[in-house]
């Protein structure tokens, strides 16, 4: 087991993609060298290491790469396998696991970029039902999975935390510039405790995005959206 | 004490061939439902309420959704005999990476190279044909993407094998011609009981490919 291996991880801090790679590494205890690409240009090295997709994050292990955030989750959980498995363990909860993040990643997270990115109005608010919508299947999955206890995971963070909890930043950037709420004390109270605690996390607190800097990062993307055809 | 395997599935879908392949690689028996999927049974509303969609393994009452999912679920239930994920952790990974590729890119390129015409349908086959020569260069030289073993990605990719009589007929192309290594690898994977007894005739497809094409207005 390759644990003095160089592990390098291309990505860029405001991306909850690249966000779930460098949790997985921070609770393995894994030690690793961060490149941040520079927006709108996509480095050799990118290039060179997906050139299938082109896209962030790329771990970069041992000079061999992994690309795919939940991919790389899941290789990391793997590789680093003896403590604070990520994974649950048996395969039926294994399934509901990859089922809910499968769900976040083909329709969920698309919804919630439709609420900024939506051609019309009436688009965007059609993107902002299917998030709310989503929300309360999460809330009751989370009752499901989680057992009494504080995370989807059990005790401590796993799989489906990761995967929907890496999108807090943005969840919280989209509820302040549209004024609303998508986490709710009413709607989804266990939801609301969990990203408190998710947040709070040894290995997210350091990663997550202060949402006041990933706002003023939206804002820019905006402008540069308006002003700029996109690449 | 017997496993209860059932498998909600509709016999032109790929996706469904996955899972019957891969329980077949396992030797589980399983009772198997048709679904028409313009009436949707009350047991796949109730099996799969968020998605409404085939593939649905019912394990002991329980459902699994997702063919990739159900497939990963399958290989860690029945681990002994078969594996279909390598046990190497960059290998997985690969295998993950390419299985997802499959998903993402094959079965829309391929949609589109059956239900649409004249210059869109020109791009559409050049789209599938450039898929085909990515998945070609990860093959490489190797009898299957696993390697020495069929496995994962040629479970998640074999089944769009029995749509190529369709896709091209519809394009009058062949696929061959443009991917002979694709094509030799898909005949290799067809000697495997598994997977030739999970694949329809590739001309019940052609004739259901034609049938959904009346009904869309496309000839």
């Amino acid at each position: 087991m390759a644990t003095t291996d160089d592990v390098k991880l291309i990505g860029a801090w405001p991306s909850p993609f690249v966000m779930r790679a460098r949790i997985a590494l921070n609770i393995k205890s894994v030690d690793y060298e961060f490149l941040q690409e520079q927006l709108g240009t996509k480095s050799d090295l990118l290039l060179k290491s997906n050139p299938v997709h082109k896209k962030i994050p790329v771990l970069i292990h041992g000079h061999k790469p992994v690309c795919e955030s939940l991919v790389i989750v899941q290789y990391v959980d793997d590789v680093w396998a003896s403590d604070q498995p990520i994974l649950p363990s048996d395969p039926y909860d294994r399934a509901i696991a990859r089922f809910w993040a499968a769900y976040i990643d083909d329709k969920w997270f698309p919804s919630l970029s439709g609420m900024a990115r939506g051609p019309t109005e009436e688009a965007k608010k059609a993107a902002y039902e299917q998030v709310v919508e989503g929300l309360a299947l999460l809330e009751d999955a989370f009752g499901k999975c989680s057992k009494g206890k504080p995370f989807f995971g059990g005790d401590r963070i796993g799989y489906l935390d990761i995967a929907l909890g890496s999108f807090l930043g943005w969840i919280r950037v989209t509820e302040k510039m549209g004024n609303l709420k998508l986490l709710d004390e009413a709607k989804t109270p266990h939801l609301v405790k969990w990203a408190e605690n998710f947040c709070a996390d040894a290995s997210v607190k350091d990663v997550m995005p202060e949402t006041d800097k990933l706002a003023e990062f939206a804002k820019m993307l905006m402008a540069k959206a308006k002003s700029a055809p996109p690449n | 004490m017997a496993d209860e395997v059932v498998v909600l599935s509709a016999w032109p879908s790929m996706i469904g061939m996955r899972v019957k392949i891969a329980l077949a690689e396992k030797g589980v028996k399983y009772e198997y439902k048709e679904e028409d999927l313009a009436n949707k049974s009350p047991l796949l509303l109730k099996m799969n309420p968020v998605h409404k969609k085939i593939p649905v393994l019912i394990h002991n009452g329980k459902p699994v959704c997702e063919s990739l999912i159900i497939v990963q679920y399958i290989d860690e239930v029945w681990k002994e005999k078969n594996p279909l994920l390598p046990s190497d952790p960059y290998e997985r990974a690969q295998a993950r990476f390419w299985a997802d590729y499959v998903d993402k890119k094959i079965y829309d390129a391929g949609r589109k190279v059956w239900s649409t015409k004249g210059e869109e349908q020109e791009v559409a086959k050049k789209e599938f044909i450039d898929c085909l020569k990515v998945l070609e260069g990860a093959l490489g030289d190797k009898p299957y993407f696993g390697g020495e073993k069929f496995g994962f990605v040629d479970v998640s990719l074999i089944p769009f094998y029995s749509w190529f009589y369709a896709y091209e007929t519809s394009g009058n192309f062949s696929i061959e011609a443009e991917c002979p290594k694709f094509v030799a690898w898909a005949n290799r994977c067809m000697e495997r009981e598994s997977v030739s007894k999970s694949l329809p005739d590739p001309h019940r497809v052609y004739d259901f490919v034609s049938r959904q094409k009346k009904k869309l207005g496309i000839e």
